[in-house]
């Protein structure tokens, strides 16, 4: 995993930013995307799997990894889904209001290890979005890397995250992405089985390829587990872990994991670190 | 002769035969025919006598459950490579979804009852056949076990998104 830049520039971390919701679109029924900018001040820079504690005023704070482009750091990018008081609170905001961002925290995806290798994204449910900067830095450098396989798994067709940006990603010649989904009714013509189906047949050289996964724990625990059968070496595999955060920076314990607080020594982290962890219950 | 050492070949392929010997091979290969479905036809449907199982050479077909009242659902696709049909193996051998193509399906049919009699006959063969099915009906039963836990419903809350 890569170390985090200098992430708050002298300031006070605790310390909420003001930041303007630009856009938000709808994408699926109880998932968002919007993008915000600062109110005053230099945009954030980030990197691909990092993630902001973004505070509803009066409501609370959750923390949600940036699903935009590193590129454009101008336009901060998250993508919600609503399922808690916050989240919620979030969901009814509209363009022109603002919210409090601290970050970015935790490690990043190490993309830059994987120049010159194939590149593995694996990516379920919502799990999709701290992973598209990933696909956008494979896209911006495409030069860089080998074959870019995109393998993603949703519950119905219906929630497929970013259907329309997995359709582009799907036309272009030099990656290849597959979707499968848990279950769908006889319109659909795509897959339907579990995304381990997918890692199964997919098309690169296990010997060298970087593979980052993210979704629920299940899915990635049976994720890791085809890499590995398929020759990914547990050093070349790579998963966003999440446990209950409050502080981000490794201050309150929330979201300790073993030895490690997830907010600070993650929330990516190479498999072969926490391989020993994955089957330990309640922790 | 020719098209039967062809089949024999395929046969020697694909992961569920590739342990058999020459002579089981043979055998096999007498019990399969190659078939072809268009799109939207049925290779077998719920209910059915699983008289036959499918080594699919080429397309999709579509595993669905009948749900009164509802349109099917779409439970698991196969595809090229895979193995379809199990039902064959254990009584009462009646099929218990529909599988249908949902493109062009080339696909090698074999006749199960002339392979459960030729394994009741010869138990080498009928072990080495069943411990590889036994393997496709674990991979199935996890799966269908992934799918049902709904992994994708919602996070917990807190949890980082």
């Amino acid at each position: 995993m890569e170390a985090a830049p200098d992430r708050h520039d002298g300031t006070d971390p605790m310390m909420p930013r003001p930041y303007r919701i630009t856009t938000r679109r709808r994408d699926l029924a109880d998932t968002f995307t919007m993008t915000l900018e600062p109110v005053e001040g230099e945009p954030m820079r980030f990197r691909p799997g990092q993630f902001n504690m973004l505070y509803v005023f009066g409501v609370g704070e959750v923390p949600v990894s940036i699903s935009g482009d590193r590129d454009d750091p101008r336009h901060l990018v998250h993508t919600v889904r609503a399922v808690g008081s916050v989240t919620s609170a979030m969901a009814a905001l509209t363009p022109g209001a603002v919210i409090g961002v601290r970050g970015p925290f935790g490690t990043a995806w190490p993309v830059d290890e994987a120049h010159g290798s194939d590149v593995v994204v694996v990516a379920g449910g919502v799990g999709l979005a701290p992973l598209r900067p990933v696909i956008y830095e494979t896209i911006a450098r495409r030069q860089k890397f080998g074959r870019v396989v995109i393998l993603y798994g949703a519950r119905t067709p219906a929630d497929i995250l970013f259907e329309r940006e997995l359709r582009d990603w799907r036309g272009r010649f030099d990656m290849s992405v597959h979707v499968t989904v848990d279950r769908a009714g006889p319109g659909w013509s795509g897959h339907v089985g579990v995304v381990t189906r997918l890692i199964e047949r997919a098309v690169f050289e296990p010997d060298s390829a970087m593979a980052f996964v993210c979704g629920p724990e299940i899915m990635m625990d049976f994720a890791t587990r085809s890499l590995e059968a398929r020759g990914v070496t547990q050093d070349r595999i790579h998963v966003s872990m999440e446990r209950n955060m409050k502080c981000a920076i490794g201050f309150c314990g929330h979201c300790q994991y073993g030895g490690d607080f997830i907010c600070r020594d993650g929330a990516v982290f190479p498999y072969s670190a926490i391989r020993d962890r994955f089957h330990v219950r309640e922790l | 002769m020719g098209q039967v050492e062809g089949l024999e070949k395929f046969l020697k392929e694909q992961p569920v035969f590739q342990d058999l010997d020459a002579d089981s091979l043979a055998f096999v290969a007498g019990c399969a025919m190659n078939r072809r479905y268009e799109v939207g036809e049925y290779l077998f449907e719920e209910g059915d006598d699983a008289a036959l199982f499918f080594l699919l050479r080429h397309g999709t077909v579509a595993v669905e459950a009948r749900v009164p009242g509802r349109q099917p659902i779409v439970i698991q696709t196969l595809h090229e490579g895979d193995v379809l049909g199990w039902s064959w193996l254990a009584p009462p051998h009646r099929c218990t979804f529909d599988a249908r193509a949902t493109t062009l399906v080339r696909a090698l049919s074999i006749d199960a009852v002339c392979l459960r009699n030729k394994c009741e006959q010869n138990h080498e063969l009928g072990y080495r056949i069943f411990v590889r099915f036994a393997g496709i009906m674990a991979d199935l039963l996890h799966s269908a076990r992934m799918q049902m836990l709904d992994v994708y419903g919602p996070p917990q809350q807190g949890a980082r998104q």
